[in-house]
């Protein structure tokens, strides 16, 4: 009998008679907050993990000021990057699939995200045109990313809402930020930056 | 395998252990409690996430099934391994076959289980730990004492001198920075040129074969992105029904587990994505005992876990032994009920009682696992199937006491003189050196309505 037979024969002797189990989900589906309470929320939540905020009205300009403050000479970014966002003044390398090498030279990448999530202070990239392919957002030590406004939800669920039919009809990997790559393996100290982008930073649309 | 309290007297002479454990259990389990507080639906997140693990597993082969043929369409290669050595010999012969010697690997609880790591240096292939704690027990050939913070038994100290004699390439402080920087160096060129990653699974989603995994540091990340090819190794048990299941449990896990609201990298990948991280996915399904737990009524709850941890950080027994004296991969009170089921209760029989039955393990579970009630179920097999031949002669004996009225009375009357002289029988001397009974009655209900009213 193959390994895939007994398996299933043993997972089916093992239950068999057991009943179903009822599922109530009672747990909060939709926020109460406004617009700006939620990105209040996502602030200050990010703020917590370290991150750096900004709300900006000159996205553009907020990225190149990022580069200037954080020494950054070549910026990685998804092709899809809106041409409104690509500031000048630094070396906008376009993701068509940078080796790890090559990916792992760069000083920064810029990307979107799909959809943030206030209450846990966390960014979800869906691979879509402007937020690029996993590892771009990985490897680099720097990683600057935009929100918009209406992209701010309040609650996990309500963002699970969002991103199902991506998952469901069009297999899209997710990430999940929240805040930079951090280790408390030693004594519990935290340390930011062990192999994800030592540096967030958060840049929300008005 | 070395019983309970015989290992828990070894690790609780170490003073060093006993100390960082103490200090990382009760920093743990303050964050845990801020944070968990701050949510208003918790016991709602609760109840739905028992719920929808218990429902995963009244209906598993149907969901084994419907999670094995999303992955199929999603590009990815099916294994099913009936135990260890079949696991094992899958990763191996993938490794084999693209010629690999070295393979990256996050922390994975699943794959320490069914010992891959040492299988796969059988066959020639170095499984090198990425996860910062596991890459500092792997290069002193140490092993996990926490769940969640693995080598919380050492100190910076210890980590500085091991780094200075195994991967720094410069001088090192004891700064935890630095310790990590020095393993970030080491590790990043290990990744940007690795062929093959293994990872194990938080949860698999029957519905669309998403693989989803938790971490903190990014470990994780490079692991199943940037190697070509990917292996994940999944326990049955590791399965839920939707991927809208999943909102509830990465609302529960991070903060049970590291008390944060949201651990720093959630990722979640459904199967090959043309251009966008490993193009060759082997996802190898797991039995390893699991079957054998399913089929226990009271005990298959234990398959529930979501290995967060929150049991360990409360319980008594373990926040003084640490996660050596259970003498198996997963400690603590989750471990002191899996364990004897995933290996048989004859094989680990003084686990289930490596508790003092507080009750504290079942109040912070996140997917409320009754790990007392399980606890006492596994006593009882022990026994059943155990029992000295002497407990089983004093129990037959009350059996016949119990069983006459006559008899009994004599016992009672027994018992009060005992009591009352103060005997303390040989071998039970020193259960009651320390437990005091209550006074028996001067006289038993029967005996006062004889006087009185007869």
């Amino acid at each position: 009998m193959s390994a895939r037979s007994e398996i299933l024969q043993r997972v089916g002797d093992a239950i068999r008679g057991a009943p179903a189990e009822p599922v109530a989900r009672e747990y909060r589906r939709t926020g109460g907050l406004d617009a700006d309470a939620r990105i209040e929320l996502l602030r200050d939540r990010l703020v917590d993990y370290r991150a750096d905020v900004h709300e900006v009205d000159d996205v553009q300009a907020a990225i190149a000021s990022v580069c200037v403050a954080q020494h950054v000479s070549t910026l990685g970014v998804p092709p899809g990057l809106p041409g409104e966002w690509r500031p000048g003044g630094v070396e906008i390398v376009d993701d068509h699939g940078l080796s790890p090498r090559e990916l792992d030279a760069l000083d920064g990448v810029v990307t979107g995200c799909t959809v943030a999530i206030a209450e846990t202070g966390t960014l979800v990239l869906a691979a879509g045109p402007a937020e690029g392919r996993r590892a771009l957002s990985l490897v680099p030590d720097l990683h600057v990313c935009i929100v918009g406004r209406d992209q701010v939800v309040e609650l996990v669920p309500e963002a699970f809402d969002r991103l199902g039919e991506l998952v469901r009809e069009e297999r899209r990997p997710l990430t999940f930020v929240s805040g930079p790559s951090a280790t408390s393996d030693i004594e519990l100290s935290r340390v930011e930056g062990v192999h994800g982008p030592r540096r967030l930073v958060v840049l929300v649309q008005p | 395998m070395t019983s309970f309290p015989e290992a828990a007297r070894v690790e609780l002479a170490n003073a060093q252990l006993r100390a960082n454990l103490g200090k990382a259990t009760t920093t743990i389990r303050a964050k845990r409690a801020r944070v968990v507080d701050e949510v208003p639906d918790w016991e709602a997140l609760r109840e739905a996430g028992r719920a929808i693990k218990a429902e995963t597993l009244s209906r598993l082969d149907g969901y084994l099934v419907e999670f094995e043929e999303a992955l199929l369409a999603a590009g990815a290669h099916v294994h099913w391994a009936r135990d260890a050595a079949e696991a094992n010999a899958v990763v191996a012969d993938v490794a084999q076959a693209h010629g690999v010697t070295e393979v990256v690997k996050m922390k994975s609880l699943t794959t320490d289980e069914i010992g891959l790591n040492d299988a796969l240096a059988a066959q020639g292939i170095h499984a090198l730990e990425t996860d910062f704690a596991e890459l500092i027990l792997q290069l002193d050939g140490d092993w996990s004492s926490h769940i969640l913070v693995p080598a919380i038994h050492r100190n910076r100290t210890e980590i500085r001198d091991l780094f200075a004699r195994t991967i720094a390439t410069g001088p090192l402080t004891d700064d935890p920075a630095e310790l990590a920087e020095a393993s970030r160096s080491y590790l990043r060129e290990k990744f940007l040129d690795a062929r093959m990653g293994v990872s194990g699974a938080n949860f698999g989603v029957a519905e669309t074969g998403t693989i989803c995994i938790v971490e903190s540091e990014g470990n994780g990340r490079m692991c199943t992105t940037l190697p070509p090819v990917l292996v994940t190794v999944l326990g049955i048990e590791k399965l839920v029904p939707t991927f809208a299941d999943l909102e509830v449990f990465l609302q529960l896990l991070p903060r049970s587990s590291t008390g944060e609201r949201m651990n720093p990298y959630t990722s979640l990948w459904t199967g090959v994505t043309d251009g966008d991280g490993p193009q060759e996915l082997h996802v190898v399904l797991l039995d390893a005992g699991r079957t054998r737990v399913l089929r226990d009524e009271v005990g298959r709850q234990a398959l529930q876990c979501i290995r967060c941890s929150a049991c360990l950080n409360v319980c008594p027994v373990y926040t003084r032994t640490g996660g050596h004296a259970y003498g198996s991969v997963y400690p603590g009170p989750i471990g002191a009920i899996l364990t004897p089921q995933l290996v048989g209760v004859e094989n680990a029989k003084s686990l289930p009682y490596a508790s003092t039955l507080c009750g504290a393990c079942y109040e912070v579970c996140p997917v409320k696992i009754d790990i007392p009630t399980v606890l006492l179920h596994l006593r009882a097999e022990v026994v059943r199937r155990a029992g000295s031949p002497a407990e089983r002669l004093v129990m037959r004996a009350l059996a016949w006491i119990f069983a006459g009225r006559q008899r009994f009375a004599v016992a009672q009357r027994l018992g009060r003189v005992a009591q009352r002289s103060g005997i303390r029988i040989g071998p039970l001397r020193r259960w009651t050196k320390t437990r005091d009974l209550p006074p028996a009655p001067k006289e038993s209900f029967r005996e006062w309505w004889n006087r009185e009213r007869a």
